[in-house]
């Protein structure tokens, strides 16, 4: 995978501070014969603060969108900005720094590991910055109180019920006060009621926290607490 | 060591099972080097008390040249003359049967590793108890080993065979042998008696050999003349323990098996860290979509390793130490601080570097199949 921006990273950084900024972003996965286009050229741009939801129908592109916002997969052509940093024109060291200091992920399935309480999920990404202390764990006891999820603080995944999980997920996501927060398919797991109270945690939890939040789904019927939708299909968002 | 530790107390049982396996195998070193050091002690420790730095043998024998070399006076006399030479004596060496006829165990029957010297010579020994040995005095100092068998000083031996008369003059009370045999130190007359198995007077031949030649050399002497002069080859006292029987292959066999017990104990330590790390694949996938450099999740796992290991190591090498402590004494064992410490440390360090092979694939997961959705 190559970058193919010509332009000077620098002068191409317009959003000031803050947000996330996807220009012209396309991304072509296999080559030759087999190429599938997941992405085609892509706009996008979230504030501070505010809460995107992109649906579509799956293999619509929308898990290569979060990839590349998220600065898993460099894109095959365009730029992302996330904080007023290009992700595209960093190293792949120093994108897998900026993943852990600008961005949070919220998983499908919430992705919590198997040995860790919900306290120590919380303070496992401060541990692989280097800067576990007490203000962490402060925050940490905060987020979880914020999640509704103090009564489980000691209880390790396999103890929790998928609402909490997610929540867990979502309050680890939220510790290193990323700019950004992208969130993948949160409801796949949880029944409609459970459903709508996540994504109402998920968007209070941005306007509280001043994240740019994109969540991606293919849950209709969970857009209502997002500030803007877009639809995505064939790699084309609109 | 955060996730690591946390995952150690998680999956316990797994790792409990793991450990325990290396720490069998931990005992089980602990017992074969003390059955090494044991055999060794059994075989060589004789040799291994000699105040010399090499023995000179007759170049024809190749093979157990303890029992088949034979050197001649002019052999010791032109090695004592030679240059980076500081002493050079004649050593006799032969195993012998004998009966006790005169003492406490009249009647029992004793082996004997029997090394000749000249009484004034400082291979003869010191004797804690009674005297040394005198020329032409039919006298022996035997040690620890034929003192065990009810022998006492004052008693009288007979050699079979030839009848030599084997007055008991001294005691070291070491546990020196040669040959799974206790060392029976006498003149080198009543060596020569016993080892051609002659009593009364000597032929004039047989007063002027020996098995070989005793030499302590300096450093770096180089000893190619008068090897060639005397028809003889100086081996390093070490080198010449192969020289006494069974030696080689008792060393090569323990050798052998340790060596196959530290493969074996790699190759369990790679499989259960391979395994553990493919089934940890989705969260080495969440750690590195995080944020978590390689290096982090690398340092994280090693240390696991070293953990379980070391733990592992030390509990079966404490197992090993108390079993092989009620060992001592029943059978050739003898527990010898270096050469636990090495086997210890190489069931750690292989152990390290079969799991090291495992935990590379961390390199190679891909953080994207974190999101975990088919696009």
């Amino acid at each position: 995978m190559t970058t193919t921006s010509t332009d000077d990273p620098a002068a191409q950084d317009t959003t000031g501070s803050g947000g996330l900024r996807l220009r012209d972003v396309s991304l072509t996965l296999g080559d030759g014969d087999t190429a599938v286009t997941a992405l085609d050229h892509v706009e996008l741009t979230v504030a501070p603060g505010e809460f995107v939801a992109v649906v579509g129908p799956s293999g619509s592109g929308k898990s290569s969108l979060l990839a590349v916002a998220g600065g898993l997969q460099r894109p095959t052509s365009g730029t992302v900005h996330i904080a007023g940093t290009e992700l595209t024109a960093l190293s792949d060291k120093d994108r897998t720094a900026a993943r852990r200091r600008h961005i949070g992920f919220v998983f499908q399935q919430s992705n919590l590991l198997a040995s860790l309480t919900v306290r120590e999920q919380l303070l496992l990404p401060l541990h692989i910055d280097g800067r576990l202390g007490a203000a962490g764990r402060t925050r940490a006891g905060e987020l979880i109180e914020a999640v509704g999820l103090a009564h489980r603080a000691g209880s390790r995944p396999h103890q929790l019920s998928g609402g909490e999980r997610q929540r867990a997920g979502l309050a680890r996501a939220l510790m290193t006060s990323p700019a950004v927060l992208l969130v993948d398919e949160p409801t796949s797991a949880l029944d409609r009621e459970r459903s709508a109270e996540a994504v109402r945690l998920i968007a209070e939890q941005t306007h509280r926290h001043g994240t740019a939040t994109v969540m991606v789904t293919h849950d209709t019927a969970i857009m209502d607490a997002a500030d803007r939708v877009y639809e995505m299909v064939d790699g084309r968002l609109s | 060591m955060f996730l690591a530790l946390r995952d150690l107390r998680f999956a316990r049982g797994r790792f409990v099972l793991m450990g325990a396996v290396v720490a069998l195998i931990a005992v089980l070193g602990v017992l074969l080097s003390g059955l090494a050091s044991g055999l060794a002690d059994a075989g060589i420790s004789g040799l291994r008390a000699l105040p010399v730095t090499h023995i000179a043998f007759d170049e024809e024998a190749t093979s157990e040249q303890f029992s088949r070399s034979t050197v001649e006076q002019e052999d010791w006399e032109a090695w004592s003359k030679a240059p980076g030479v500081n002493r050079a004596e004649p050593f006799g060496n032969t195993l012998t049967n004998a009966q006790v006829t005169e003492g406490a165990e009249k009647g029992e029957q004793v082996n004997l590793a029997v090394f000749g010297m000249a009484p004034d010579s400082p291979l003869a020994p010191k004797p804690t108890e009674g005297e040394g040995i005198e020329d032409a005095g039919g006298g022996i100092v035997i040690t620890q080993e034929i003192a065990d068998l009810g022998v006492r000083v004052g008693d009288v031996l007979t050699a079979d065979k030839s009848e030599v008369r084997l007055k008991v003059v001294g005691l070291v009370d070491d546990p020196v042998s040669y040959g799974h045999i206790g060392v029976a130190y006498a003149d080198l007359d009543t060596w020569r008696h016993l080892h051609y198995g002659l009593p009364g007077e000597l032929p004039e031949a047989a007063l002027r050999q020996a098995t070989a030649v005793a030499l302590t050399l300096e450093d770096g002497a180089g000893v190619t003349a008068v090897e060639k002069a005397t028809g003889t080859r100086a081996d390093s006292k070490e080198t010449s323990y192969g020289a006494s029987p069974g030696y080689t292959a008792e060393s090569s066999t323990m050798a052998l098996i340790k060596g196959f017990l530290y493969a074996i104990s790699a190759l369990v330590v790679g499989a259960f860290f391979t395994v553990w790390t493919v089934q940890r694949k989705p969260e080495i996938a969440l750690l590195k979509a995080l944020g978590a450099p390689t290096r982090y999740i690398l340092r994280d796992a090693l240390a696991q390793v070293v953990a379980v290991l070391v733990t592992a190591t030390a509990v079966g090498t404490a197992v090993g130490l108390a079993l092989g402590s009620a060992m001592i004494g029943k059978a050739p064992f003898s527990l010898s601080a270096p050469a636990i410490a090495t086997s210890a440390g190489l069931l750690i360090g292989l152990g390290t570097i079969g799991a090291v092979v495992a935990v590379r694939r961390i390199t190679a997961v891909d953080p994207l199949t974190a999101l975990g959705a088919t696009r």
